[in-house]
């Protein structure tokens, strides 16, 4: 894979031998400063995520009256904020289970769709060879210029009236209602995360081994059988990669979810969610505490065991734009 | 209402849909391009066999071309990029130059009104504060926490701890932060950290995200808080691809820690840097999530993102919305086209 940096996984020489610049210099600056220096912003950054997370375990009168770091003197723990955020009855609680779900089907195909374009396109820019082919990888990849703010207004009304040149409909208007309205997020996430997708997988196909290309021309595969048993084996980590990045980015999205989905709970994802009660009930702690690690918690599982793949992706493509 | 289970079906059932959709197209498209040819060939096989026991000349029929194939590869991203994106973007430009709502040609009004406006100039100056401080002290803060911890004990765990943030949605980290940043009036138990500080020291406490302009730097603090794992984590990378024997070299010419960071350590990631800085800078430029969640813009706080969303989707003002979107498009373009030009290099050199 090209990249901007070389692709070394966090950590991934963390036992190496061989010594680094970096490494000398921490051990010769007396490296108990360095130390002290080190914990000194970790626990900077790691005290107000923690701080919420104690919070989201103490009762709402606790919560209100004093602060998190009395729960170590007086210690009292209770399920009730996670119970009445996610299942809650009133329409003030939260009811952040039906958003969840709503997080989920917007993001399964969000991140779907984009990779199986996005990697088709990437093929067939870097292994068929036709006019033009240049040109247009180099126009797909100036796209990532284009910030997503820019497309929003003209998209939202391709979707409410359709499309029309001089009086001839040449598209309808969606008129989607309720759950449907999914497919409006799904659109707009697919196409806003393609330049990005076609640009980081194309690296990759790119690189793959003449040979094994011309082999299977040779032995009359065509383009598609090609695709399907050689390269889309061989360029999992890439998909992995891109995969963890648009899942992130889809499920942690706010603009596009607040302007596609709709305010409701048949189809707002949990931030929209989160920020309206952040907004309104901006002092019901007892909520917004336990609804920010419902939210969390999806997107930490994936971080933490795809940690790699992760990284991978940041290293190629720390170009996103 | 209590939870209903039932009461989700429908979205299972479109999630369903789109599944099913995303089968049909991506495999519908492979199987089609495999089976077709496949048809072909076998006709003319048989066409073949027909003729060599006629006798009768061989009909010519040109092999599938390679034009078809890269034609159906790539219509779905092209067709979606164009109507998603190249569209709209022409579009948003046309937009900028019409009022409101989008009826009558008004010239430069929507930009001169960006300019001249008091409310308007304080978000561009606002956002420029913003992409002046956010990759600076994140790329610092990256920078020494990924010297101090490169080769230590637990570097992962203590990598993980700073990078975890960028796993955490921007609405996420705004809740957190303002749970920080909670005010009880004076003489109450603060509940937040920041406020029990200041007290503790002595201090009264105070509504943080109502003054400005200290509430726009403490909104900044959480896009750092949030940006410096990815500054940490490239430069890491970058830290432990530097060339073992420059640093042995430099060691038996007996360079301090101090030289060592500043002569061999910088220069070495100097391309890293630079990518790091000018990803946050566009990254920064567009943040919207936690503006919105924090101090839904008010108190002076907004940027250019969330007032454009103010202008287009809550006040009705396509045109001045679109101005603000394009101006948006001017400033990330060089700053692009700069990283661009950037990789390129890298990667011929």
């Amino acid at each position: 894979m090209t990249t901007a940096t070389p692709t070394l996984p966090a950590g991934a020489q963390a036992t190496g031998k061989t010594s680094t610049a970096a490494g000398r210099v921490r051990r010769r600056l007396n490296s108990r400063t360095a130390t002290v220096v080190s914990v000194v912003i970790a626990v900077l950054w790691t005290i107000p995520t923690f701080g919420l997370f104690v919070s989201s375990f103490r009762p709402e009168d606790q919560i209100k009256t004093t602060g998190w770091w009395t729960f170590f003197s007086d210690p009292q723990f209770t399920l009730e904020n996670y119970q009445d955020v996610l299942f809650g009855g009133s329409s003030s609680s939260g009811q952040l289970a039906s958003y969840f779900i709503n997080s989920l089907a917007i993001t399964i195909p969000s991140v779907l769709f984009p990779l199986a374009f996005a990697s088709l396109a990437a093929y067939a820019l870097a292994w068929i060879n036709f006019r033009g082919r240049d040109w247009l990888y180099i126009a797909i990849f100036a796209l990532q210029i284009v910030p997503l703010q820019m497309a929003l207004v003209p998209l939202l009304r391709f979707f409410s009236t359709g499309v029309s040149l001089g009086g001839v409909t040449l598209l309808p208007a969606w008129d989607l209602v309720d759950e449907q309205k999914f497919a409006q997020v799904w659109f707009a996430h697919t196409c806003f995360a393609l330049p990005f997708a076609v640009f980081l997988l194309h690296n990759f196909i790119a690189q793959l081994p003449r040979d094994l290309m011309e082999a299977a021309r040779v032995d009359g595969a065509t383009h598609p059988k090609i695709f399907r048993t050689i390269v889309l084996p061989l360029i999992t980590p890439a998909l992995a990669a891109f995969g963890i990045f648009q899942f992130l980015w889809v499920w942690n999205d706010l603009l596009v979810a607040l302007i596609f989905a709709g305010g409701g709970n048949e189809t707002a994802p949990l931030t929209v969610r989160l920020a309206e009660l952040a907004g309104t009930r901006g002092n019901e702690w007892q909520r917004l505490t336990a609804g920010a690690f419902v939210s969390i918690v999806v997107p930490l599982i994936v971080f933490l065991s795809l940690q790699r793949y992760f990284v991978r992706g940041l290293l190629a493509g720390s170009v996103k734009g | 209402m209590e939870f209903d289970f039932a009461a989700e079906q429908p979205k299972l059932l479109m999630l369903m849909y789109g599944l099913i959709a995303f089968v049909a197209v991506v495999g519908g498209l492979l199987v089609l391009l495999d089976a077709v040819p496949a048809w072909f060939a076998r006709r003319r096989e048989a066409q073949l066999l027909a003729a060599s026991a006629s006798g009768a000349p061989v009909p010519r029929r040109p092999k599938p071309r390679e034009g078809m194939f890269a034609f159906f590869f790539l219509l779905p991203a092209v067709l979606l990029l164009l109507v998603g994106l190249v569209v709209p973007a022409v579009r948003t430009v046309l937009l900028s130059f019409m009022d409101g709502s989008s009826v009558d040609w008004v010239g430069f009004r929507n930009y001169t009104w960006m300019f001249s406006e008091d409310s308007i100039v304080r978000v561009l100056t606002n956002t420029l504060v913003w992409v002046l401080l956010v990759p600076l002290v994140a790329t610092a803060f990256g920078l020494l926490y990924a010297v101090m911890v490169d080769r230590a004990r637990f570097e992962s765990v203590a990598k993980s701890l700073i990078f975890m943030p960028m796993a955490i949605s921007f609405v996420g980290a705004a809740i957190i932060w303002k749970f920080v940043y909670a005010y009880r009036g004076d003489g109450e138990e603060q509940i937040g950290l920041l406020n029990q500080i200041v007290v503790s020291l002595g201090g009264e406490p105070r509504q943080w995200l109502l003054d400005p302009p200290l509430n726009t730097l403490l909104l900044i603090v959480i896009m750092v808080w949030i940006q410096a794992g990815f500054a940490m984590v490239v430069l890491s990378a970058a830290i432990k691809a530097i060339p073992a024997d420059i640093v042995e070299a430099a060691r038996l010419d007996g360079v301090s820690p101090w030289q060592m960071f500043w002569q061999i350590t910088l220069p070495s990631i100097r391309p890293a840097l630079v990518v790091v800085v000018v990803t946050l800078s566009i990254a920064t430029l567009k943040v919207f999530d936690i503006v919105r969640t924090a101090t839904n813009g008010n108190y002076d706080t907004s940027v250019i993102a969330n007032e454009m969303y103010n202008q287009a989707f809550r006040y009705g003002q396509n045109g001045q919305g679109s101005a603000l979107a394009v101006f948006l498009f001017v400033l990330v373009v060089p700053l692009v086209i700069y990283q661009i030009r950037n990789l390129r290099k890298q990667r011929e050199g």
